[in-house]
């Protein structure tokens, strides 16, 4: 098992819960520890209930794991939801003027702290805070001044006295754990390199920023707003136009629009908003103008639950829009690689001019990890295809009589694309079905035979797509008794779960499809064609992917385990759920998620 | 990519125009706003590749394929925003938008009043025939009350819109109407709307002699009046040009509005344009000290 230490803060938003998340995930990272957040939470500005959870270890952390080593409840509320979660060596830091403890399990440490007489009865409610974040960096073995040092960043905008209070506050709140608490036995350790702390949705951004987006525009929707705040802040530096648009079909239509001159543009939203969008991508793919378009799934139908995450919408991407068309899929595996995939699907929508579109979900858009900052290399392999960009004497005459055809039959399907602007390249690009020169067959010049060939033009580029892209593969040892597949962002927790089943004795493999179009169904057969028994886990109702994977390659896995509660999956659930499917009590698993939140 | 001087030739109706001839029924209003398009286009002797004509869907939505610029023939509803993408991305480049009154109206309304509040630098050519002609004739946004059409066949119980008020109360920066019927007018309020810097909007009316018998031409020769004959009128009075846009009847003033050019365009107030040049030109990529900031802030 992986040395790993989980602290689960909890409280009412407006509490001021992420501060201290934030002060957490600072000095881990900067110990060089690597570190997955979670924030489950609610669609209100103030009140309800804020559960976040900073996992941590010297090991890569990509889930928030199976238990809790330190519950921080900032109110009754979370102290009441949540202790009853805490096992044996765990332990809880609250204010014990205010916060009662009810039964706890035999093993777990109660840490109430003096609040009123360690502040002198201050009423700085965030001090509170800062006190329990002081005592649980005591515990966990760090030195004060690495907590020092991130306070001061942290509150610095405040003022050089607020900055002063907090340390004073931390620092009474350390001396008291250190005569009064119990460390807990395994410190955490240091390395000397120390990590990036970063979301999915600043990933997601920072990738368009390197891939050399010029233009992103938004309408704000959860949870992909992060895309867009990230851009709207540092879209002077990087040279970025950011417009907040009308609605999500002003978006993809002025992306597109944009992207017609010859920028890089990209635009984000959730599956409400990509629902308004289905037209503009299909015309993204009639005219061949690049964009790509971001989807951060939430849980749905319809507005469904803004804040919780959800891998729903895979089928509304396989079918967005009417008519067939040409289109890439990717769902990154992680927020390192929500960075990778950006510049990746530009160049494929660049090379064969149609749109790309990157699923992912709320799981990682607003989750946290930590990086090496090295794996954030903006030094991008950039690939325009055959973009026609200055006027280099092949020119016409206009008219189109010396013949440049924007839309020319070519063996890929590819066709040079020339951007407005260049003199002898005049033409119109039509939604409406055309020929190669662009003049509409649509209405007037209706032509069957014309018809099938730009169709089938369009389509041939799917056959370079496939090529371009990597397939799927076998992660684990290839004898394996069972083999679990997954799609995007349950990579990391269905890779603990198959730590878990191996150090069980149950021997588990994983495949995990990166892209979805194109999907390569063939290797994924001769995949699992060899494997003993497959499990499709995912985070929807209906098994989304396990109807795409039967309809594109009729095969039929042994089980399911799914999960539409709004919550992740955690590892123990996959475990729990293989070994029930194995002993054969069920062939569709669906965890019960135990965190009330 | 820069413009050299031996592809500034001089222009003509010829250069202008498209590879097909239009398809629009014999007497439709369309034709005239397409020669005055391709006239005013001479007479300001603009080069046809720096122009991208944009358009939605709809019978005037076919525009763009009978003139010989850069076309976008896009969505239904969808050639402002369209348009807005390809002038913040490339403002080298003169955007004329064209179609009709359901697309821009209708389904469009909501990017209609967006991008004239943004002031973006583009004319924007409503072909308003208060009817939808290719759908074969239902009532549109600027029908008149108790219009007769397939989809209202004992009236229209609803009022229309008044584009020029609705333009006017956006922020629109130029707002004029036209007539399909008075070429040398509208030619000339063409021109103007090419020249204005920002958003000029001009409704034209351009009869639909197939499925609107109501607002046929000899209706409106016998109602337009110009403002342009009427010295008093002063086009920089909004609340001048707001009471004349809600007449309607004996007497339908046509001809600009209003115009003011103390406002920036959208391209002019974003800081982004500043230095560079346009969006669509600058080279791929992040200067390093940018990105050295950007992780800097993750530590």
């Amino acid at each position: 098992m992986k040395h790993t230490f989980a602290v689960s803060i909890g409280g009412a938003a407006g509490q001021g819960v992420a501060t201290p998340g934030n002060i957490f995930a600072r000095i881990f990272a900067r110990r060089g520890l690597y570190l997955n957040a979670y924030n489950a939470y609610q669609s209100i500005i103030r009140g309800g209930h804020t559960f976040l959870t900073i996992r941590t270890g010297p090991e890569e952390v990509t889930n928030s794991g199976d238990k809790i080593d330190l519950l921080i409840p900032l109110n009754q509320d979370t102290m009441d939801r949540h202790l009853g979660l805490l096992g044996p060596g765990a332990a809880v830091i609250y204010n014990g003027d205010n916060i009662k403890p009810g039964p706890v399990a035999s093993g777990v440490r109660l840490c109430p702290l003096p609040v009123s007489d360690l502040t002198h009865n201050s009423r700085n409610k965030v001090g509170q805070n800062t006190l329990a974040v002081a005592a649980a960096i005591n515990m966990v073995g760090i030195g004060f001044q690495p907590l020092e040092e991130v306070l001061t960043q942290q509150f610095k905008r405040k003022g050089d006295a607020v900055v002063a209070e907090n340390v004073e506050v931390a620092r009474t709140a350390y001396q008291y754990a250190t005569e009064h608490f119990e460390p807990f036995p395994r410190p955490l350790p240091m390395t000397d390199h120390p990590k990036a702390v970063i979301t999915g949705n600043m990933a997601l951004a920072m990738g368009g920023a390197a891939a050399g987006v010029r233009f992103y525009c938004a309408y704000p929707m959860s949870p992909s707003t992060g895309v867009l705040h990230w851009m709207a802040t540092h879209a002077r530096k990087a040279g970025i136009m950011v417009r907040q648009v009308e609605d999500e079909i002003g978006v993809i239509n002025m992306a597109i629009g944009a992207a017609h001159t010859g920028c890089r543009a990209m635009c984000a939203t959730s599956g409400g908003g990509f629902a308004l969008m289905t037209e503009g991508l299909g015309m993204s793919a009639m005219i061949e103008t690049p964009v790509v378009v971001i989807d951060v799934q939430r849980a749905g139908p319809s507005t469904g639950v803004p804040t919780k995450t959800e891998q729903g919408d895979l089928w509304q991407m396989l079918g967005a829009g009417h008519g067939d068309y040409p289109r890439a899929i990717a769902t990154p595996f992680d927020v390192g690689d929500c960075f990778k995939i950006i510049p990746e699907m530009f160049n494929l929508a660049d090379r064969f001019q149609c749109p790309g579109i990157v699923l992912t979900d709320l799981l990682l858009s607003e989750g946290t990890t930590a990086l090496d900052p090295e794996d954030l290399d903006f030094n991008v392999k950039i690939d325009r295809g055959e973009l026609i960009t200055s006027a280099n004497g092949n020119g016409t005459s206009g008219n189109g009589a010396g013949g440049y055809k924007r839309y020319l039959f070519t063996e890929s399907g590819v066709s040079p694309r020339a951007i407005p602007g260049l003199p002898g390249y005049t033409h119109t690009a039509a939604t409406d079905e055309h020929q190669e020169d662009g003049v509409l067959i649509s209405d007037e010049f209706t032509n069957p035979i014309k018809r099938r060939e730009m169709m089938e033009k369009r389509q041939r580029k799917m056959v370079g797509i496939e090529a371009a892209v990597k397939p799927p593969e076998l992660i684990g040892r290839p004898d394996a008794g069972v083999t679990l597949i997954g799609w995007g962002s349950t990579m990391g927790v269905i890779q603990e779960a198959v730590e878990m089943l191996n150090e069980e004795g149950i021997t588990a493999n994983q495949l995990q499809i990166r892209w979805m179009v194109p999907l390569h169904g063939e290797r994924i057969i001769e995949i699992l064609k060899k494997s003993k028994r497959t499990i499709i886990v995912e985070n929807n109702y209906s098994g989304q992917f396990a109807r795409y994977l039967r309809s594109e390659t009729s095969f039929v896995p042994d089980g399911h385990i799914r999960k539409y509660d709004g919550e992740p999956f955690m590892p123990h659930h996959i475990v729990e759920a293989v070994k029930d499917q194995l002993a054969g009590r069920t062939k569709l698993s669906v965890p019960m998620h135990e965190i009330m939140v | 990519m820069a413009t050299t001087t031996q592809d500034l030739k001089q222009i003509t109706l010829t250069d202008l125009k498209g590879k097909v001839d239009p398809d629009w029924c014999p007497g439709c209003g369309d034709f005239g706003v397409l020669a005055a398009l391709q006239k005013a286009m001479v007479e300001l002797q603009i080069q046809p590749h720096t122009v991208v004509t944009i358009s939605g869907i709809g019978c005037s939505s076919n525009l763009p394929g009978y003139i010989e610029t850069y076309g976008m023939h896009t969505l239904h509803g969808r050639a402002l925003a369209v348009a807005t993408g390809v002038k913040l991305a490339n403002h080298d480049l003169t955007v004329v938008v064209t179609g009709g009154d359901g697309d821009g109206f209708g389904i469009g309304g909501n990017h209609f009043i967006h991008t004239m509040r943004r002031n973006v630098d583009l004319l924007y050519l409503a072909m308003d025939n208060q009817i939808y002609g290719l759908t074969t004739g239902q009532m549109s946004p600027t029908s008149q009350l108790g219009m007769k059409t397939k989809s209202t066949p004992f009236g229209s119980v609803e009022p229309p819109i008044h584009p020029i008020s609705m333009a006017l109360a956006a922020g629109a920066t130029f707002v004029a109407r036209g007539f399909s019927g008075e070429q040398k007018h509208l030619t000339n309020l063409i021109k103007q709307g090419i020249q204005h810097k920002g958003f000029a909007f001009i409704d034209v009316f351009s009869p639909c002699v197939t499925y609107n018998l109501d607002n046929t031409y000899p209706w409106f020769k016998q109602r337009v009046k110009k403002l342009e004959d009427d010295p008093s009128y002063d086009p920089s009075s909004w609340i001048a040009a707001m009471g004349k846009s809600q007449m309607w009847g004996e007497e339908i003033p046509i001809g600009k509005f209003f115009q003011r050019t103390d406002v920036p365009a959208l391209h002019e107030a974003e800081p982004i344009l500043d230095e560079g040049g346009p969006l669509a030109h600058r080279e791929l990529g992040i200067p390093a000290d940018a990105v050295k900031d950007f992780i800097a802030e993750l530590m």
